[in-house]
């Protein structure tokens, strides 16, 4: 390993090679607990804050993906009871109650669900990034 | 019936369990084991193990039945049955992970701080866990009458007896992978007769489900009644039949109308609900959403299988599979309901509607090697989804009595609740035989509803909960429906709307519960436990931070 900036009379020591230390560069490695995980841990003010919002960033995906549901399937007995006749329109020869509810709407309730897996891991992701950010 | 296929596989079924189940128990070693499984179990394997948990007999063969009876509208179970788990993943399943409890009660004081909660919530779990175990016994005597002619109380001490063996010795771990085996067995034993079916319904000439004429007898039948009903025959005379009385039909001839079903035209069969028919039906439509929706999250058997998930992520994901097994498999009970309003119309007149998966393999087919071979698969899947929800139940159910009621943690704790646990509804399903299952299933996700998931959903998304709106929550939304059920399950002669909101009780007792929980909550503010800052960091910080 002829690397021309390794001196000739250390001969393959560990502890005879250099490196060099940034003070700047130390404090951003984030080895060290951050700031921003000290106040999480110590429910200060801030920690406390960013919990709210991970919380309610949460719970407004929940509930706009529940009101997807609420109308998809919940408005299907009010629309079959005030326009009877789409309860007695076919489609492929099946009645389109049939179809909707005995058929369609698993799959509809596996996109939903879907949909809600990968956006809430992306808002857990973001809350990890906004936490473990380099300090400025 | 002598089909000489069915009890080997009913025996099969039980051996593969049991042996499962010592298989299971050379693993188990611990306290912790025997709960949760070591939280070591894969979210495929978990996934499978839940899905196998959940399909009962009320899934079984409850839901096929009800749709030959009632049509379209009935299909609201399987969905509501299957969306349960999405509103599970969307309120409830990483954050209950993320807390760390191991059971419902646990979770009560955890968020709460409150022992007196905890012996409530222990209250509710055995209540919900027995009201659920009985109708799966039920299922399994009746089921075991239809195929073999053996006594109803025999199928039923069966299964309690297996069960109760199997949880006892081998935990959860082993009934983890029981049920995971049971689920594939259940979708196997209604998947391979439907291929079979469908090819002879096209081999017939695509008959149709609903003739304009109102459905026949395909061949000559002699109707043994079961349940006491008013039939209108086809020349318009009335009779009153009682169970055990006999009529016989000849192949072409009308199947006469029972009274309280959907008429001869099918057309209430096809259609749904429409504005004209009161606003009941559709009042009974919301409220069983509500219930399925909602109640998924309260069973005590579903939720302590979050805890095996390794972290709330896993928890997610393992939920998402759990939804697409389920609703792949509540295809199938649809297509058995609508063969057989063609092919086994008799039992619309028996009241037997339950056994129709069980016995349209042997009606489509005729008699020889391949249907027995058919039926003696589905009796097994039946048998399956007995033995595998009961299982879960009773681990649920033992689990919280175990350390709750007797105090310790202890391995011989957890048999000696098993026994406890398994007793009680072995010698309710016994002695009360006329529940109708579908029903009080149904019950069970009205309770469960209006207890337990108005506790979890506030729990996790609001500060202010307290322990106090909490107990008082449960008290007046679970006690309501708890009372609903008594009314119904004693038979009480209600007519009208008191009938209807105590046969469907969800839709006003759930939003009862909420609003009293917040209600009392708000009033009680100053009883807000101090750690809850530190509690919801716990239930939604993300494990990557390792905080």
């Amino acid at each position: 390993m002829a690397d021309p900036t390794d001196r000739p009379s250390s001969p393959a020591s560990p502890a005879a090679r250099r490196t060099r230390v940034v003070l700047a560069e130390a404090a951003r490695s984030g080895t060290g607990p951050s700031r921003t995980r000290t106040e999480l841990a110590q429910q200060t003010r801030v920690g406390e804050a960013l919990v709210r919002g991970l919380v309610r960033a949460q719970l407004a995906l929940a509930l706009r993906l529940s009101l997807v549901v609420l109308i998809g399937l919940g408005g299907l007995p009010l629309l079959f009871a005030v326009a009877p006749a789409v309860g007695r329109a076919r489609l492929l020869g099946i009645p389109l109650p049939w179809l909707l509810l005995g058929v369609v709407s698993f799959p509809f309730l596996v996109a939903v669900g879907w949909a809600y897996v990968h956006l809430a891991e992306r808002n857990e992701q973001d809350f990890t990034d906004l936490v473990e950010r380099p300090e400025r | 019936m002598a089909n000489q296929f069915v009890v080997p596989a009913l025996v099969a079924v039980t051996l593969v369990t049991v042996a499962i189940g010592f298989y299971g128990l050379k693993l188990a070693r611990t306290t912790s084991d025997f709960l949760v499984a070591s939280r070591a179990v894969s979210p495929t394997w978990n996934a499978a193990a839940i899905g196998g948990e959940y399909l009962s007999a009320a899934s079984f063969l409850g839901i096929a039945g009800l749709i030959l009876k009632y049509g379209v509208d009935v299909l609201w179970y399987p969905v509501g049955f299957a969306a349960g788990y999405l509103a599970l993943l969307l309120f409830v399943a990483a954050p209950l992970r993320r807390s760390g409890a191991f059971t419902l009660p646990d979770f009560c004081e955890l968020r709460l701080g409150s022992r007196r909660l905890r012996k409530l919530a222990t209250g509710f779990v055995v209540f919900i866990g027995w009201l659920y175990l009985v109708p799966q016994l039920q299922g399994a005597g009746l089921t075991l009458t239809t195929v073999t002619g053996a006594p109803y109380e025999l199928g039923a001490l069966l299964v309690g007896v297996v069960v109760t063996a199997n949880v006892a010795l081998g935990g959860m771990r082993a009934v983890t992978f029981v049920q995971a085996f049971q689920y594939w067995l259940k979708l196997t034993a209604l998947a391979v007769p439907a291929i079979f079916l469908i090819l002879h319904w096209q081999a017939d000439g695509r008959p149709a489900v609903t003739p304009p004429d109102g459905p026949t007898f395909r061949t000559a039948t002699t109707v043994v009644v079961e349940q006491p009903a008013t039939l209108t025959l086809a020349d318009g005379a009335v009779i009153e039949v009682r169970p055990g009385d006999s009529l016989a039909f000849d192949a072409g001839d009308p199947v006469p109308e029972v009274a309280g079903l959907p008429g001869p035209d099918g057309l209430d069969w096809l259609l749904p609900d429409t504005a004209g028919d009161g606003d009941r039906g559709l009042f009974a439509t919301y409220s069983l959403i509500l219930a399925t929706f909602l109640g998924t999250m309260g069973l005590p058997h579903v939720l302590v299988r979050f805890y095996t998930n390794p972290d709330g992520g896993a928890a997610r994901r393992t939920t998402l599979v759990v939804l697409a097994m389920v609703g792949a498999f509540y295809l199938l009970p649809t297509l058995y309901g609508v063969l057989g309003r063609i092919y086994t119309p008799q039992l619309l007149v028996t009241g037997q509607t339950d056994a129709v998966v069980v016995l349209l393999p042997g009606a489509v087919l005729g008699d020889g090697t391949l249907s027995r071979l058919l039926s003696a698969l589905v009796a097994a899947g039946a048998f399956a989804a007995f033995l595998s929800t009961s299982s879960g139940l009773l681990t649920s159910v033992a689990g919280v009595i175990s350390t709750d009621v007797l105090g310790r943690g202890s391995v011989r704790g957890f048999r000696l609740a098993t026994l406890f646990a398994g007793l009680a509804p072995v010698l309710l399903s016994v002695n009360v035989s006329d529940l109708d299952v579908s029903q009080v299933v149904g019950l069970a996700f009205a309770v469960a509803a209006s207890s337990f998931c108005p506790l979890l959903v506030l729990g996790i998304w609001w500060r202010g909960l307290t322990d106090l709106g909490a107990a008082a929550g449960i008290l007046a939304g679970g006690g309501a429906a708890v009372g609903a059920v008594l009314l119904t399950v004693l038979g009480l002669p209600l007519h009208g709307w008191p009938a209807t909101l105590t046969a469907q009780p969800a839709a006003w007792t759930v939003p009862l519960a909420f609003t009293v929980m917040v209600l009392v909550s708000v009033a009680s503010r100053h009883r807000a436990p101090a750690d809850v800052g530190a509690t919801m960091l716990r239930l939604h910080a993300p494990e990557a931070l390792r905080l």
